[in-house]
């Protein structure tokens, strides 16, 4: 049996890791970025980024003030685990005092802010199960500025291939400088409406830059990566060549009658951690990071 | 594009002397206030009801900080904006009922928000989204929080700064914008990006 404290420890921890330090994937993309603008404008904005995303870490203070709400991601091994539901509500709440993190979980339709970031069904959290000796735990803060642009489409099937680029595009044009690009595309193809969405999010887990296995799927992130950054929206929407920093497609298979495409965005701030906690108390925080 | 260092309270020719583009840094007290600070603003003003900060000549921020208690003193650890789009609807009469000069936010704001600023003397100021902790080195000093029963983020904090900034003049009082520049190109991008997709 892992202990109860060692995986709120390790949550509160990958919480403080995920407010402060973006991993390494994120950073390199926004540097290339940097040194692919050479207007004045497109420049300080992501100088502007990375000197903050550098002060974070300095710091120790979140990046940005938008600190999100808290989605997990737990994978359980071959492990014994006890009362996960609340051992990761009590991190998210001891977590928004010590790092600190800003409230954001308020009640749908009264807007009452609990002051924890713990409600109904928030954090939300996913669990699938594996083989692997141990338990991982992900978690991806996701701030709402690039939430609110993300976006559900039910296309027929004779809309294809066309439909999804089409509906890539629509999206991008309708985020504009909205999301604080450069943005990253979590890309969610087939299954049904839920599904579609939960994918576009999954997605987004994958390190930037690498590609899904399957060729015809690698092809359709590339082709959409290079083309929506000919649009010039640019880094927060005031023009340049970054505005997308990657895109990230997973799929599934669908009734023969519908075509789910769900677009998560997610903002330069593509905050994620991990920890792997094993049965003997160890824990390993795998993703690199920036120091 | 050149660059100033202005003090609030702005003047009506301290702003209507800005053109979009401009680099500012800034001075003085800066008011956050986001969607819920501008509908209970507006509600007061119609009630004839007193709001506890005076906008005249001020400027609002479109932002949900964090703030951290050190003994009874309040701190800012992180003050980046918040997406502007969403107060669209409710800024143009803001400018008009409280005689804001200056509006700092992400992500530009809509045509009715560019009349206003024109008709009223005001500019909208553009700050990196997300650049949290640098901006917060911008804030010298918390002098107070009102409505903080709207929660952390959506309170108006009173912040005193110092060198806040760089500021990108976005919508100046002449009718530019630079975000409408931006969708033009990106209007006339379009077809390229549709032939490159095989759309
Ligand atoms: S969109 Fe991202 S970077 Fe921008 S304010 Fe929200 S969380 Fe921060």
């Amino acid at each position: 049996m892992i202990p109860e404290e060692k995986i709120k420890e390790a949550c509160v921890e990958i919480l403080r890791r995920s407010a402060t330090q973006l991993p390494m994937d994120a950073v390199n993309a926004l540097r290339r970025g940097y040194e692919n603008e050479t207007d004045d404008v497109p420049r300080m904005q992501l100088k502007a980024i990375l000197d903050n995303i550098d002060l974070a870490v300095k710091t120790g203070t979140p990046m940005c003030q938008d600190t999100g709400v808290h989605i997990f991601f737990v994978n359980i091994g071959k492990v014994d685990v006890n009362g996960l539901d609340s051992v990761i509500n009590e991190a998210v709440a001891e977590a928004t005092e010590s790092v600190p993190l800003r409230p954001n979980a308020v009640h749908p339709l009264t807007r009452k802010n609990p002051g924890t970031n713990v409600g109904v069904r928030m954090p939300y959290i996913n669990y699938h199960f594996s083989d692997n000796d141990y338990l991982e735990i992900g978690v991806m803060p996701k701030g709402a500025g690039s939430e609110n642009m993300s976006r559900l489409a039910m296309l027929t099937p004779a809309k294809g291939l066309k439909g999804i680029k089409e509906f890539a595009l629509e999206t991008m044009l309708n985020a504009g400088g909205k999301p604080c690009p450069p943005v990253i595309f979590g890309l969610g193809i087939g299954g049904s409406a839920d599904i579609a969405m939960h994918l576009g999010k999954q997605a987004l887990l994958r390190p930037l830059g690498e590609r899904h296995p399957e060729e015809e799927i690698a092809n359709l992130e590339r082709e959409i990566l290079a083309a929506i950054n000919d649009l010039g929206i640019g880094p927060m929407g005031m023009g340049g060549n970054t505005t997308l920093l990657g895109v990230s497609a997973e799929y599934a298979h669908c009734h023969t009658a519908s075509l789910p495409v769900a677009i998560n965005i997610q903002c330069w701030a593509a905050r994620r951690s991990l920890v792997r906690l094993y049965p003997d108390g160890l824990a390993e925080y795998p993703l690199e990071v920036i120091q | 594009m050149s660059e100033k260092r202005l003090t609030v309270p702005l003047s009506e020719d301290d702003v209507r002397a800005l053109d979009a583009g401009d680099i500012v840094y800034l001075d003085g007290i800066v008011y956050t206030g986001r969607d819920e600070v501008h509908i209970h603003a507006l509600e007061h003003a119609k009630e004839g009801k007193e709001i506890p900060v005076d906008f005249k000549d001020g400027v609002i921020f479109h932002c949900g900080p964090i703030m951290k208690k050190d003994g009874d003193k309040w701190v800012t650890v992180a003050a980046g904006p918040t997406t502007s789009s969403r107060m669209n609807s409710l800024e143009p009469e803001f400018i008009e009922k409280f005689g804001v000069r200056a509006v700092i936010g992400k992500g530009g704001m809509s045509a009715p928000t560019i009349e206003a600023c024109q008709k009223f003397g005001c500019v909208y100021f553009a700050i990196t989204g997300g650049a949290a902790v640098s901006i917060a080195k911008g804030v010298e000093d918390v002098l107070g929080v009102e409505w903080f029963e709207l929660g952390m983020p959506e309170a108006i904090w009173i912040l005193k700064t110092k060198n806040l900034g760089p500021l990108i003049v976005g919508i100046d009082t002449k009718g530019n914008s630079l975000f409408a520049d931006v969708d033009k190109e990106v209007e006339a991008n379009v077809p390229k990006v549709r032939e490159k997709l095989g759309i």
